[in-house]
């Protein structure tokens, strides 16, 4: 029997989308029975939204104050400790995920397949190579267990309509102490999260510096949309890495992605690909990025931008 | 003494416009210029600096792969590393694998860290840090972009969605490098006259006892899709046109 545990990203009391995403791709999994895995110093709030998920059958809550923080060294055995007969053990492949996944594997001495684009069947997958370059069909061993990841940018978020049960676990693993969280710095703007938002607005590195980044923020504000950028804007210091936007840095697959001042490198454009149009503004009517863009408009981004603020009204 | 262990994989230069062979068995590689995996000459870089400021007293640069290896290996010890070690495959190995044979690695030179690159710019995996310090049952810090050490302790900065995490670790560890670590140095002419007298041993999978049997079975390359061809409009305002007849704003 396929059985497939998804293990939970959340934080702050919230589940991350993208694990929303993983259920669908567990669901793409023939004849898969679905759980989630919650693993939390309280468990209960997220818990009870992954049990909302349409296609999940169970959740499993496994409470400790050291799962406060998502350490990997520290979550990876209480997952192999859960592993039991799941056939199939997914995480998103966010960093939470890339960061875990490879060490839950290594521990049940299994291998790992990373960024799942298609499940062709139980154990045939699509994943992309050389930044997405080149496509992959791979078959994994059936006779032992899978442990993955899940390109989050192919699979659209599982609905809400479930009523899974919620069954809380204990389990008597020995946890290191040799990892401990110190601190993380979140810039909070205000802005949608970039890896979940459904409109983006990028910038790169035409915007010349810092202060002409900021027509990126104002059309962003103007859409409701988060801010992305491009590795070459980020490098020059006119946007912080976590703004990222490509192979290198966040997959995304918004609504909407207006890609301004961006030429387009080939690593910037995997990471967008799945986005559903995509528009550039660009004053080199040769740029790449033209050649993915569904609409394209050749200008000046200095008096596109206030121009297309002022008619957005 | 204190020993850095650093992980040098020979990939496809970063420059090269990957193709997929047109009968789906692989990607183009004839002829395709190899270099050193960014990230792991970041991972160098780090180790460098690591040991020009005390850290270490040794940098030991080891590659998985075929003969033609030893060019980034070279590269490598001419860039500042002491030592190099080749473990000869002529198969790619699964990260599971490498992981493996880096264990063994571990075992004979007894690092108190290892840097290794956080994914190679080939399969793009981004597993065997990770898998290697759960073999080793030691810390990893992982897509670090800053690393502090103090004592037997060393403070990571590690780039995660949500912005910056710290994390402190326990030494021995494995520490995973993203792109803003350091910009690695540029190899000087001296250097690599140098760098040709410096030790380079080659080992072979059975001399380390691992078996590399692939787990996963590759059964065909595809180029991605191509988009559909979209549409050039000649101002803002057909743009925000175009943007409400398609239903994207109001």
């Amino acid at each position: 029997m396929t059985k497939v545990l998804v293990i939970a990203e959340h934080a702050g009391g919230k589940l991350n989308p993208a694990t929303a995403k993983c259920v669908s791709c567990a669901r793409a999994i023939e004849g898969a029975e679905i759980h989630v895995a919650v693993l939390a110093a309280d468990a209960s709030e997220v818990a009870s939204q992954a049990a909302q998920l349409e296609g999940v059958a169970r959740v499993l809550k496994v409470e400790h104050a050291a799962n406060a923080e998502p350490l990997a060294a520290v979550l990876a055995p209480q997952i192999v400790a859960l592993a039991g007969d799941y056939t199939h053990l997914l995480a998103p492949s966010t960093t939470f995920g890339k960061d875990l996944m490879p060490r839950v594997a290594a521990l049940l001495g299994v291998g790992q397949l990373s960024d799942i684009m298609t499940v062709e069947r139980p154990y045939r997958f699509r994943r992309p190579i050389y930044a997405g370059n080149a496509i992959i069909t791979v078959e994994a061993p059936s006779d032992r267990k899978l442990v993955a990841t899940v390109r989050t940018a192919s699979f659209q978020a599982a609905p809400n309509g479930g009523n899974a049960e919620i069954q809380a676990v204990q389990l008597n693993v020995e946890l290191p102490t040799h990892t401990r969280f110190v601190e993380r710095s979140a810039a909070a703007t205000g802005r949608p999260d970039l890896q979940t938002a459904a409109r983006v607005v990028s910038g790169g590195r035409a915007l010349g510096s810092e202060e002409g980044f900021k027509l990126i923020y104002s059309l962003a504000d103007k859409l409701g949309a988060a801010v992305g950028a491009s590795r070459a804007a980020v490098d020059a210091g006119y946007a912080p890495n976590d703004l990222q936007v490509g192979q290198t840095g966040k997959i995304i697959a918004p609504e909407l992605y207006i890609a301004v001042g961006i030429s387009g490198a080939i690593q910037h454009l995997t990471g967008i690909k799945d986005a559903r149009t995509i528009v550039a503004i660009n004053k080199d009517p040769e740029a790449p990025i033209f050649e993915v863009a569904d609409i394209g408009l050749v200008g000046d981004l200095f008096e596109v931008l206030p121009e297309l603020e002022r008619q957005l009204g | 003494m204190s020993k850095i262990l650093v992980g040098l994989k020979r990939v496809i230069d970063y420059n090269v416009r990957v193709r997929v062979k047109p009968d789906g068995s692989g990607v183009v590689t004839d002829g395709v210029k190899m270099s050193i995996n960014p990230f792991d000459e970041i991972a160098l870089e780090e180790a460098l600096r690591i040991k020009e400021k005390g850290g270490a007293t040794e940098v030991v640069v080891a590659s998985i792969g075929p003969a033609d290896a030893q060019q980034q290996l070279r590269t490598g010890l001419a860039m500042g590393a002491d030592r190099a070690i080749l473990v000869q495959a002529d198969a790619p190995l699964e990260p599971l694998a490498a992981a493996r044979v880096f264990l063994k690695l571990i075992e004979r030179e007894q690092p108190q860290i290892v840097l290794l690159g956080k994914q190679g710019i080939d399969d793009d995996n981004n597993q065997t840090g990770q898998m290697l310090a759960a073999l080793w049952n030691r810390p990893q810090a992982t897509f670090a972009s800053k690393v502090e050490l103090a004592g037997a302790t060393a403070r990571v900065t590690r780039e995660v969605d949500a912005g910056l995490e710290t994390i402190e670790i326990d030494l021995p560890a494995v520490i995973t490098t993203d792109l803003r670590l350091n910009e690695p140095r540029y190899v000087k002419l001296p250097e690599i006259m140098k760098a040709k007298k410096k030790p380079l041993d080659t080992l072979t999978l059975g001399d380390l006892g691992v078996d590399a049997t692939p787990q996963f079975k590759v059964t065909h390359y595809a180029p991605p899709p191509p988009r559909q061809k979209g549409i050039m409009v000649k101002d803002v305002g057909e743009l925000v046109a175009t943007l409400k007849q398609k239903g994207l704003i109001q």
